[in-house]
Formats: structure tokens, C-alpha cells, sequence
């Protein structure tokens, strides 16, 4: 039989220092190597796929900053042309992107604790000398630095790809719901928050499988719920009756009034029954058979007496809107974070 | 010093009780087996001893008064769970490497000669090794760490004949050469009959038993005799099990000690420790010293009626 080599372990109970964290830092990685190759995989392939494209959109964008006299209408017909053939494709992209940050949440995130939990390893490893509360901090604490640094820098490249589009004037702007939470420190913020999310849904549900679609379903209701209500609240919006507002602008709402009061629909659509056209929302008309050509409705109706108001929010509040969906989801991600370590510290078993 | 001490000890698990009233003190430098049938509260006894679980009621701590799951009780306690969970993707290398990091000392000369001795390949997988092989390599990972109280729960269960003599083995080894004190527990106690000197049986949640094994069976005894007078015989002596046949009745009784008197017409034998666990587990109501004793624990229904 083999003997212990090491002596007798003295009283040394009073000098009981804890285990170092760079040590956990190897246990870190050994783990969760696989799982950061993963993100950098997906990083890898979106950032190529933007890269290739987006090369082949500024080599055509080149043309349009060339443009001389800039905003002569041969110069508008070069920008438009651009936006033609590239705008389309701009948008799916953009919308497969949306998933990034809850695909790291639930194949980063939610693994962590449930993997352990579900094999029933955590009665290996919360009983290590190194404690299991520092165990899950060693443990979320670099893997959601890393996600979120990764998500960081792959945003200033959807930034780079996107500029030629906002350059030649298309009708979406920084804050359109799609591009906002790629850009600035919105989709660093967002992946943060689902890795939190996917963390917490690990501990809560201790299987991986369930705890990965919680995490995407969490993240939809959120992302939703952020995009459609809460985002434009962020600051009052503006109100103008100007009739030529920058397109790019995010237009929250758009009301018509006539003498001071407001118009409904049914009024709008009365005067504009005699061109032929219907209002489908106060924003958006239907031109029929015998509408006439190169009319205008917006035109038409402010002609008719009509005030267009349109509520919105400029562009130029792109960074304040940035910093504060950044601050509160980040507030948020740490707070999930800590009530994950708190449930693993307290939890019953 | 007691490696492990509760005090009215309790764990509830969505309005169960798993474990109730508990109140026990093992000694040091004991290999203690806690021993009952399936869902007696054992794997909860250990979950609080180690860490994994809090207490409803009552505290448990370890190793001289340290809080169990305090940085210096996971110091000084090594754990191996039932099923011996490792990361089945990782090597024993890697299963090491991670024991080390995660411990303020490892024995890696200890661990490499022990696997080396057990034919497990450090580059191989946990996962591709036999239940054997897992529990050993469970087994070397938690003793290189030098604890001074080693807790295994049901660490057999999945072993054969052979494999739970050698983990047996190294584990009296390892008590032998460090002075570690074991805490296990089993179902069956055949296996733990040659290596057990603390005994603690359980039942339904409830500690029945608890005590050094020669204590156990020095306060115990087998009285063999007429069937006929077993009733009126029971009624002076604690009987904690009665076995009648036709003619004869065999009582498994608590004494004061060698020199009590014996029932005219009855003999009485020494037990064993397997009859007397046996006879404690057929009868879950009775208790002996110093686990909560009930008030009916003298007069067995079986016996009585």
C-alpha cells in the first residue's frame, strides 16, 4: 500500500489562509475552455460575415463620398442606388445578430451551475477547501468579463459596418430597435445580462437543457418588453409640426390635428377620399386606382388644414439612450450575479 | 475532540422530515459507520455535516467546533458523495491538477502512486473508467488532500466484491498511517463490520442508536428461552427485539453490563454486531444510549400483546 508522504498535517488551524483565486483561475479555464472556444466561435463567424460584406459595402460606399457637388441630385441618385443594393441585406443581418447576446446567455451562462448540479458534481466541487461561493465567483466573474469583452469589441464592428448605411441617409436611424442594441455599449450590456440571466436560471432550474430555453425566453420578454416600452422613455420625447423631419429619427408616434384640436383617422380619410387615398395609421397611406400622380398625402392634407405632429426621438440622443440602457442592464446583470452566488452560498441541497 | 457534534439537529425537505432531533458527538480517531435502511435520513446527516445542506434546526459542526461548510471545516473534511461524481470529461490528471487547485494542500505524490498502483492511466477520461475505477480515483483525490475527517457516503453501493475490499483497504491504510477519522455510511453493514469501532443507526429520520461499538455490544445481550415465559420475561427487561419459535424465544436485550442477573431457565450469549443492527433496524421505535429514547422502547408490541 502507498503511504502518505506528506507529514502529519500540524495544528496549523489558526493561520488558515484561503486558497489563492489565481489557482481557480486554471479550474476556470480547464472547465470552460470549450464553452469560450464556442463564443469565440460565434463571434468568429458573425465578425467574418461582416467583415467580407461589409469590405464589399465601403469599396461601393466610396463612390458616394466621392460624389461631387455633395447633395446635388446626381449625388442623391448615387446614395440612393448604394442604398438599393445594400440596404437589404443590411436588415437580416442585423436581425440574426439580435441573437448573439442570448445565445452566449444560454450556451455560456446557463451551463455553469446547472451542469453541475445536474451531474451532481457540485458535491465534488462545494466541498473543496476553496468554498463554493468563491468558487461560483471565480467561476462567472472572468466567463462574463469575457463575454462581455468580446460583445464590446464585435459591436465596434457592427458600428463600422453599418456606417455607410447611416452615411447615405437611409430612413433607419442609430435608434431604430435593430441597430441600437448592436451598437455602442448596448450589445456588451445585453450580453452581460443574458449570461446573468442564464447563471440564475441555472441555479434556479438545475437542469442544463430547461435552463437554456428559460434563458432565451427571459431574454425575449426583456429584450421586447426594452425595445417596445421602455427604451422611448429613456428621455421626454420631442414634439414637431413640421412636416420634414430628418428620416433617420426615431418616430415614436405621428397624430394629425386641424384648428388647434386633434384629427381622427376617419376625418383624415374623409379629405383624402377625394384623391383616392387611405390613411392605414396617421402615418402610413394607400394610394388607390385613381389616386393622381406625384401627390403627396402629408402635403395634401396640410393643405387641407391639417397639422401634422410628430412625436420622436433625435438621433443625437444615440449615446445617452447608449449609457443609460447600459447602465441599468448592467446594474441588473450584477444584481442576478449576486443573487446567483447568494443562492449558491445559502442553498439546501 | 468530536469530529462531528449535532444538537437537536433537523432537516426538512418540502415539509418532510428528513432528518429530526438529531443530537450526536462522534469522537476523534474513530472510523464511524452510520448505518440504516433506505431514507433513513443518513445522506441528509452527511449533507449537513459536510456543507452541502443547511440546518432547518439545531446546529452541527465539525472537527472541534467549527461550523460545517466554514472555510476551515471544507479545510480539514474530505467528502466523497454517493455515485462518486466526477467530470466525466476531464482525465485523472486533470482531476488532480483541479483537486490541487482547489485545496490548500495535495498529496500529488500520494495521488500519482496510488493510481499508479490501481492501473488507472492519468491521461484517462473519468468518464471511460469503471464504477471501480471512479470510486478509487474519488477515493485517492479526496485522501491527498490530508483531511482529518474523511466522509463517504454509501461508498460501495456500486462496487463489486473485490473492489469494495480494496477501497476498504485504502481507506484503513490511510487511517492507519495519519490517524484520519472516517465517517461512512451503508445500508448494509457486512462491509463495515471488521472496520467500524463507532456505530450510529438510523431510522425514519432519527438517530436510534449511537455509540463505540464494544460499548454496543458490551450493553447488550441474547437471552434464549422458553416461548412460554418470553411475555412475563419481557416485562422486567428492556427488550429491543424478541424472536419466538415454537418452544423457544430469543430476546435481544439491553443491560447494565456483565453482571446482571439472568431469568431462571434462560441463557444468555453475547451478540453480535450484525444481530444487534439487525435487531434495532426490525424495530425502528427503539432506541438506545444516547440517542433519544422513547418512552415505549421497553415493551415491544411483538412481545407484549
Amino acid at each position: 500500500m502507498t503511504t502518505l508522504t506528506v507529514p502529519a498535517q500540524p495544528g496549523q488551524d489558526e493561520d488558515l489562509r484561503p486558497v489563492r483565486w489565481r489557482r481557480m483561475a486554471w479550474v476556470t479555464w480547464r472547465q470552460h475552455r470549450l464553452t469560450l472556444a464556442g463564443v469565440a466561435a460565434l463571434f468568429g463567424v458573425a465578425a467574418a460575415y461582416l467583415l467580407i460584406t461589409g469590405l464589399q459595402m465601403h469599396h461601393a460606399y466610396a463612390a458616394v463620398t466621392a460624389c461631387r457637388p455633395a447633395g446635388s441630385d446626381i449625388c442623391r441618385q448615387v446614395a440612393g442606388n448604394f442604398l438599393n443594393t445594400y440596404a437589404p441585406g443590411v436588415g437580416p443581418a442585423l436581425g440574426l445578430l439580435q441573437v448573439i447576446p442570448p445565445l452566449t446567455g444560454a450556451f455560456a451562462g446557463a451551463p455553469v451551475l446547472a451542469r453541475e448540479l445536474e451531474a451532481g458534481t457540485f458535491r465534488y466541487a462545494w466541498t473543496q477547501g476553496f468554498g463554493r461561493a468563491r468558487w461560483t465567483v471565480a467561476k462567472l466573474a472572468p466567463l462574463a468579463v469575457a463575454v462581455t469583452v468580446a460583445a464590446g469589441a464585435f459591436s465596434v464592428l457592427v458600428s463600422w459596418y453599418i456606417q455607410p448605411i447611416f452615411g447615405a441617409g437611409d430612413n433607419n436611424g442609430p435608434l431604430y430597435p435593430t441597430i441600437f442594441d448592436l451598437r455602442g455599449v448596448a450589445l456588451a450590456a445585453w450580453t452581460l445580462a443574458a449570461f446573468a440571466i442564464g447563471a440564475l436560471a441555472g441555479i434556479l432550474i438545475r437542469r442544463v437543457i430547461p435552463a437554456m430555453f428559460a434563458t432565451f425566453a427571459v431574454w425575449a420578454g426583456l429584450a421586447f418588453v426594452t425595445g417596445s416600452f421602455l427604451r422611448r422613455h429613456y428621455a421626454a420625447p420631442l414634439i414637431t409640426n413640421s412636416p420634414n423631419v430628418t428620416p433617420s429619427v426615431w418616430v415614436i408616434s405621428q397624430e394629425w390635428t386641424r384648428g388647434g384640436s386633434p384629427a381622427s383617422l376617419s376625418m383624415i380619410n374623409q379629405t383624402l377620399h377625394r384623391v383616392d387615398i387611405q390613411a392605414v395609421t396617421p402615418g402610413n397611406f394607400q394610394p388607390g386606382p385613381a389616386t393622381p400622380a406625384n401627390i403627396d398625402p402629408v402635403q395634401y392634407l396640410i393643405h387641407h388644414g391639417y397639422a401634422q405632429l410628430t412625436i420622436y426621438q433625435p438621433d443625437s440622443r444615440f449615446w445617452p439612450f447608449q449609457w443609460i440602457e447600459g447602465g441599468w442592464l448592467l446594474a441588473l446583470s450584477l444584481l442576478l450575479i449576486a443573487a446567483t452566488i447568494w443562492l449558491v452560498h445559502r442553498r439546501a441541497t | 475532540m468530536n469530529v462531528i457534534e449535532t444538537s437537536g439537529l433537523g432537516k426538512r425537505y418540502a415539509g418532510t422530515w428528513a432528518l429530526r432531533e438529531c443530537t450526536l458527538a462522534i469522537p476523534a480517531g474513530r472510523v464511524a459507520a452510520l448505518v440504516g435502511p433506505n431514507g433513513a435520513g443518513k445522506t441528509t446527516l452527511l449533507n449537513l455535516a459536510v456543507g452541502l445542506a443547511a440546518p432547518t434546526a439545531g446546529i452541527v459542526t465539525v472537527l472541534g467546533g467549527r461550523p460545517a461548510g466554514s472555510p476551515a471545516a471544507l479545510d480539514g473534511i474530505a467528502f466523497v458523495a454517493q455515485n462518486t461524481p466526477l467530470y466525466k470529461n476531464l482525465s485523472a490528471a486533470d482531476m488532480l491538477h483541479l483537486t490541487r487547485n482547489l485545496n490548500r494542500r495535495l498529496d500529488q505524490g500520494y495521488a500519482q502512486a496510488r493510481l499508479a498502483e490501481l492501473g488507472i492511466q492519468l491521461t484517462q477520461k473519468a468518464g471511460k473508467m469503471s464504477g471501480g475505477q471512479q470510486a478509487q480515483l474519488a477515493l485517492t483525490l479526496a485522501l491527498a488532500r490530508r483531511p482529518r475527517l474523511l466522509v463517504l457516503d454509501e461508498p460501495m453501493a456500486m462496487l463489486d466484491p473485490l473492489a469494495r475490499h480494496n477501497f476498504m483497504a485504502t481507506v484503513m491504510t490511510a487511517v492507519a498511517d495519519d490517524g484520519m477519522s472516517v465517517l461512512l455510511s451503508s445500508h448494509v453493514l457486512a462491509e463495515l463490520e471488521r472496520v467500524a469501532d463507532y456505530l450510529i443507526l438510523m431510522s425514519e429520520g432519527r438517530v436510534q442508536v449511537a455509540g463505540e461499538v464494544d460499548d454496543l455490544l458490551a450493553r447488550h445481550r441474547v437471552l434464549t428461552g422458553p416461548a412460554a415465559e418470553a411475555g412475563r420475561c419481557a416485562e422486567r427487561l428492556s427488550v429491543v427485539h424478541a424472536r419466538r419459535g415454537a418452544a423457544q424465544a430469543h430476546l435481544l436485550v439491553r443491560t447494565n453490563g456483565a453482571n446482571d442477573p439472568v431469568p431462571p431457565g434462560w441463557d444468555a450469549h453475547p451478540v453480535s454486531l450484525e444481530e444487534l443492527t439487525l435487531a434495532y433496524l426490525r424495530e425502528p421505535g427503539a432506541a438506545a444510549l444516547p440517542g433519544p429514547a422513547r418512552a415505549r422502547d421497553a415493551e415491544p408490541t411483538e412481545v407484549t400483546k
